[in-house]
């Protein structure tokens, strides 16, 4: 067949199965694969060898970002740009600028709570071969699916089906890229 | 045999009925995809649609007139653009409670509500936010409160508590809307894969962004999720905070208080449970969703009104003892004329509302009665509008000189005004439960692996009730 694969995926019907079968994977040798679940398994991603904490690091900067944005848009408007004497109290009168500071914060790190979510896992995303493979609409409703990627060092057409398939998949096909 | 099961786990399911994920998805996947609505629906959103109209009348005439046209004066210069803007703002927190706090808390019976309290937050405080704009006289220069340069070549106080609170709330529902929409998009693409017409297709397949349930997704999505409702828990807390300091911060008698900011907070979450309940009772008899909301979420909500309640009523008891442990003439006065003076029935009809009528949610009878549940909800949130009139009238009507006195009487148009953000707030929720799924379908589907695999017979109906007793590992 002339169609480059994106990999072979094998469905089970359920998390533990998956999950199961996910290390067998990786007990096997296999490094690039992905597995879809219709909810978040727990222990899955690890299963399957990734990790990232990137996430809670992009929200933690963000916030740091809103922090000092917060307080120094307060201090130039305070201090700089429009100094008012109220009642003899100092411009920088910091303790009242804490609320707006609490605000941009969590403000900021929401946003990279989001953004930074999506643009890690590469969303939006138009277009991605594994949802040409049979059955793959029920990955977000009932079925659990393992896809072992055509780029993988020990990946094999024959060898890699055969070996899905002894996992107790109910069904194992090929994904085209 | 049926007694036996009742016997074990007096409680009863998160999720009853023997679904399957299969079920669960269809059942509320399909509310969205189909065309076939109860006919309590249609009828609620005509009517709902008429206030909508009512809203539109009574902003186009405030426009065109200006705040004459509402019962405001002088002393009384806040009247109900401030009650319904604190009114409005408190409904919306008890959807950030049930979906940010309870998620901390890993209560697993927020999973069934969580989506249709943080829709309640978004359309809750979207209505706040337009009383303070319309109050603020000229709302085309509204822009003024935001920090952006303009040819007045003035800057917003940054030292007051009313520019605290423009930023409190728009970060409120800015991170709202980004929490509600993270909870979606599992939800989008579960409805992209199922939908059978194109457009709906296309829709959701945009909404979804191309999701596709990857387990590294999920590894992201989990940590961000689990973030946003980090931050949502001390913004929540902030906001009605902040609110309450729009009045403790001033010298007006009643109002010049340091207990303020928890006392809101605790009503807010009481009136915004109340809320809850209110929408959900009907919602959940008209599309049959008596699974996934059983008695057991509604006899906590209820719980948690009753404990709330009982903050608040400590609040109105420590503010009368202040009064009269300051030993301060216009503090005492204060309470004496909410007890006796002009706006007593308000006051008196606030404390059977809010203090005495919820009491009898301490019986477990009546936390099980349905209908009882929903007026006792309705009242609660009569109760807390007055509570929020008490607040605003009887402190600024009289205060420190008898020469500035006066009376407020709200006019057709506050009237108008009001209940037409009550048209618009149900307009939008069941617009809401029309076009979106009511309840997190993949936190639903998590919620019954989680449940079969600590009761492993759990998924089938008719399990013997030996199955139920065991014990999570």
């Amino acid at each position: 067949m002339s169609v480059p694969l994106h990999g072979i995926i094998a469905e089970y019907e359920s998390a533990e199965e998956l999950l199961h079968a996910a290390r067998r994977a990786r007990e096997a040798g296999y490094t690039q694969m992905d597995a879809y679940s219709p909810f978040p398994v727990h222990g899955l991603s690890e299963a399957i060898g990734f990790e990232d904490h990137k996430v809670p690091w992009v929200v933690f900067i963000s916030g740091v970002i809103g922090a000092i944005a917060g307080f120094s848009l307060q201090y130039y408007v305070s201090v700089i740009d429009y100094p008012l004497n109220v009642g003899g109290r100092p411009f920088l009168s910091w303790p009242s600028f804490i609320p707006v500071t609490f605000e941009t914060t969590v403000l900021f790190a929401a946003f990279g709570a989001f953004i930074g979510m999506l643009a890690l896992n590469g969303l939006p995303q138009p277009y991605h071969p594994v949802f040409n493979a049979p059955r793959f609409e029920r990955a977000s409703q009932d079925r659990f699916f393992l896809c072992i990627e055509a780029s993988d060092p020990l990946f094999d057409r024959v060898k890699t089906r055969q070996f899905l398939e002894n996992t107790g998949a109910r069904l194992v096909s090929e994904v085209e890229e | 045999m049926q007694q036996e099961i009742v016997q074990t786990e007096p409680a009863g399911r998160l999720i009853e009925g023997g679904h399957t994920y299969e079920s669960i998805t269809h059942k509320i996947g399909s509310v969205v995809l189909s065309y076939k609505h109860p006919r309590a629906w249609y009828i609620v959103t005509a009517i709902a649609a008429v206030g909508v109209f009512t809203l539109i009348t009574s902003i186009a005439w405030l426009l065109l007139r200006g705040v004459g046209i509402w019962g405001i004066n002088q002393p009384v210069g806040w009247g109900f653009a401030i009650i319904n803007f604190v009114w409005w703002i408190g409904i919306g927190h008890a959807g950030t409670l049930i979906s940010a706090i309870l998620l901390l808390l890993r209560q697993q019976w927020r999973t069934s509500i969580n989506r249709f309290a943080e829709a309640m937050t978004i359309f809750a405080v979207m209505c706040a936010g337009m009383f303070p704009l319309l109050h603020v006289g000229r709302p085309w220069v509204a822009y003024w409160l935001l920090p952006i340069p303009n040819w007045t070549g003035a800057w917003p106080q940054f030292r007051s508590p009313l520019i605290w609170d423009v930023f409190a709330v728009t970060t409120y529902f800015t991170v709202s809307l980004l929490f509600w929409f993270t909870g979606l998009i599992p939800d989008f693409a579960t409805l992209r894969d199922r939908a059978k017409k194109r457009i709906a297709q296309v829709i959701f397949g945009v909404l979804a962004m191309g999701w596709r349930n990857s387990a590294k997704h999920w590894h992201r999505y989990d940590a961000a999720y689990l973030l946003l409702a980090g931050l949502s828990t001390p913004l929540v807390v902030s906001v009605h905070s902040i609110v309450s300091l729009d009045f403790a911060v001033s010298l007006i008698p009643g109002w010049h208080t340091t207990i303020f900011p928890p006392y809101f907070v605790a009503g807010a979450i009481y009136s915004g449970f109340a809320m809850v309940l209110t929408l959900v009772i009907p919602i959940r008899a008209w599309y049959k969703m008596q699974d996934f909301l059983t008695m057991k979420h509604l006899d906590w909500m209820a719980k948690i009104m009753l404990a709330t309640g009982l903050i608040v009523f400590y609040g109105y008891i420590m503010e009368m003892f202040t009064a009269f442990y300051s030993a301060n003439q216009y503090e005492q006065y204060l309470v004496a004329n909410r007890f006796f003076g002009p706006y007593a029935p308000y006051f008196w009809a606030l404390l059977i509302c809010n203090g005495l009528i919820p009491q009898v949610l301490w019986s477990p009878k009546v936390r099980q009665n349905v209908v009882l549940l929903f007026i006792i909800a309705l009242i609660v949130n009569v109760g807390m509008w007055l509570e929020r009139f008490v607040i605003v009238v009887t402190s600024l009507h009289r205060d420190f000189l008898p020469s500035s006195w006066g009376m407020y009487y709200p006019t057709v148009w506050d009237w108008g005004l009001y209940l037409g953000t009550i048209g618009f707030f149900t307009f939008m929720m069941f617009l809401f439960v029309r076009f979106v799924p009511m309840i997190s379908i993949f936190e639903m589907r998590d919620l019954l692996h989680q449940t079969d695999r600590h009761h492993p017979a759990a998924a089938t109906a008719a399990a013997t009730p030996v199955a139920h007793t065991e014990v999570t590992p």
